[in-house]
């Protein structure tokens, strides 16, 4: 089967200091990888890398559109580029004030998806959007508030239905679960596992926090310093890790 | 001991001269060997029980055969179907893909889940292993009731349940799908003799569907019930280096 992305080679500086390092890795559809790593290793700036958001030195993407065709991503028109990512590809950030439109109202944060991909329907588009906010376990009451009168949980959840309401293949995930008091945390990863499951969804998800890797991901990559330090299963390189740096990660943490 | 199988078709597990180190990066990289040259077959409704004192090296040979731990040399055989996948060498994907169609595991201590209840633990185990969602239904709950799980904690999450209630949650989650081999690692350590007979009536009906089964089996009573055969584990240190 061939992947649904393809990362080559991804490399960024900024001054003189390596970000990422000659990343390199596949994906396919319905796979969960898990990026992880201490702060400054470099796991948001490859997910800009992915996403187009940040430009690379060197490296590429190649992802296998809806018609099957795979694309290098840099052949992308700026247009093509957008509706990809405003359809097939999702970003949950880890700042819920950038991954959502803070004066818009929750149902607003949903409908705007759709109304990308075309949907003019007012009713549908209020239909569909309610119907995201109770899969997130969000009041219908709350459709007409904005975010700003959400708590943190509330915000990630609401990211995570702007996003899925248009069915995409890909989600980029940055460390959606942290700043998160420990049962918000547990109660978002449980949503997330399931919807993941549930819709088949390939995700690459930035965490600094192991047990979200082994809760969610099948497959993980350790970074260091802008480099793949050690890839493979997850639990594989949780319980039997082969770098010195993974084993001193895996050892810092208690029963991850 | 429980005889063996008369008719012995191929086996579905082979480990061949398998080892095992562990390389310790935060101890100045000393090299701790664990198992040498150890080879072993599983063959179908047989129950074969790893021997040997403690820190042996069983439950590294039961998570290689899982594709938990890395094998440090040899092969380790998982016949899937027509083909026989290597476990030493396959990729992350088809080890995954093995454990949701070939390989079962009940691991010593129960990984719980938040928020999930105990019947929908078992219950999306059987589904991920192929069951029909009412088939996995059904046989969760008949489960755990067999495992005398009162009812009342079939909705609740396990995190809060004892050793032995958790314990047998992890077992009814091993045992729901028919995979062909199961491996189990000292599954009834936490359980009283009521339960412990039956997880040996479990283990006879796996068998008897002829399953391949590896474990380590702590109860001497358990392991004359359920062994076809004991390998000792020590039998495979005589090839390490001193
Ligand atoms: N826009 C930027 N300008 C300058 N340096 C940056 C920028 N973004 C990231 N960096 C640097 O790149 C390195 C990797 O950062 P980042 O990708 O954010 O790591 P992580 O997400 O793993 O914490 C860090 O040293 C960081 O300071
Ligand atoms: N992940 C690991 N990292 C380092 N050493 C390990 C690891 N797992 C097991 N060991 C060591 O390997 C040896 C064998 O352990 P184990 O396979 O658990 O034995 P048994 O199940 O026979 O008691 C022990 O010395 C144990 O400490
Ligand atoms: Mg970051
Ligand atoms: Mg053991």
């Amino acid at each position: 089967m061939e992947p649904l992305l393809s990362v080559a080679g991804l490399t960024k500086r900024y001054g003189g200091r390596l970000a990422c390092d000659g990343i390199g890795f596949t994906l396919d559809p319905g796979e969960v990888l898990a990026v992880v790593g201490e702060s400054g290793s470099g796991k948001s700036t490859l997910l800009s890398l992915i996403a187009g958001e940040v430009a690379a030195d060197a490296g590429s993407v190649a992802y296998r559109m809806r018609d099957g065709a795979t694309r290098d991503l840099d052949t992308l028109s700026l247009v093509e580029r957008r509706a990809l990512m405003r359809t097939d590809w999702g970003f949950v950030r880890q700042d819920a004030t950038q991954g959502l439109r803070m004066a818009v109202s929750a149902g607003g944060n949903v409908g705007e998806r759709l109304m990308g991909v075309g949907d003019r329907h007012y009713g549908r588009i209020r239909a569909t959007a309610l119907d995201w906010l109770a899969r997130v376990e969000i009041a219908a009451d709350r459709i007409d508030d904005p975010p700003t009168r959400f708590s943190g949980g509330m915000r990630q959840r609401l990211q995570i239905a702007r996003n899925l309401v248009t069915a995409p293949r890909l989600v980029l995930m940055d460390e959606p679960t942290s700043g998160l008091d420990v049962s918000v945390q547990a109660r978002l990863l449980d949503m997330i596992r399931g919807l993941v499951a549930e819709l088949g969804l390939a995700v690459i998800i930035v965490t600094h926090d192991l047990a979200v890797a082994r809760l969610l991901s099948h497959r993980v990559l350790v970074m260091r310093a802008g480099r793949v330090i050690e890839t493979g299963l997850t639990d594989q390189v949780l319980d039997d890790p082969q770098a010195a740096y993974t084993q001193l990660l895996v050892s810092s943490v208690l029963a991850a | 001991m429980t005889p063996a199988p008369s008719s012995s078709p191929l086996p579905l597990l082979v480990f061949e001269d398998v080892a095992k180190s562990f390389t310790l990066h935060l101890r100045g990289g000393a090299v701790l060997p664990v198992i040498a040259g150890a080879t072993l077959a599983v063959h179908p409704g047989e129950c074969v029980v790893l021997g040997g004192a403690s820190g042996a090296g069983k439950s590294s040979l039961l998570k290689m055969a899982y594709g938990n731990y890395r094998c440090a040399a040899g092969a380790i055989r998982v016949r899937d179907g027509d083909r026989s996948v290597d476990l030493a060498t396959a990729a992350p994907r088809e080890i995954l893909g093995l454990r949701r169609t070939t390989l079962a595991y009940v691991s010593q201590f129960l990984r719980v889940i938040p928020r999930v209840g105990a019947r929908a633990v078992v219950e999306a185990a059987g589904i991920e292993g192929g069951l029909a969602p009412a088939a996995a239904r059904t046989r969760a709950a008949d489960l755990l009731a067999r495992l005398n799980l009162p009812k009342r904690l079939w909705a609740l999450p396990p995190a809060t349940f004892s050793g032995g209630e958790q314990q047998r949650v992890n077992i009814a989650r091993g045992l729901i799908a028919d995979r062909p081999i199961l491996l189990m690692d000292e599954p009834t350590a936490s359980l009283d003799a009521q339960n412990r007979a039956v997880v040996v009536d479990l283990i006879a009906e796996k068998r008897a569907a002829g399953t391949a089964i590896l474990g380590i089996f702590h109860d001497a009573d358990v392991r004359q019930a359920v062994a076809t055969r004991i390998v000792d584990v020590s039998a495979f240190h005589g090839a390490l280096a001193a």
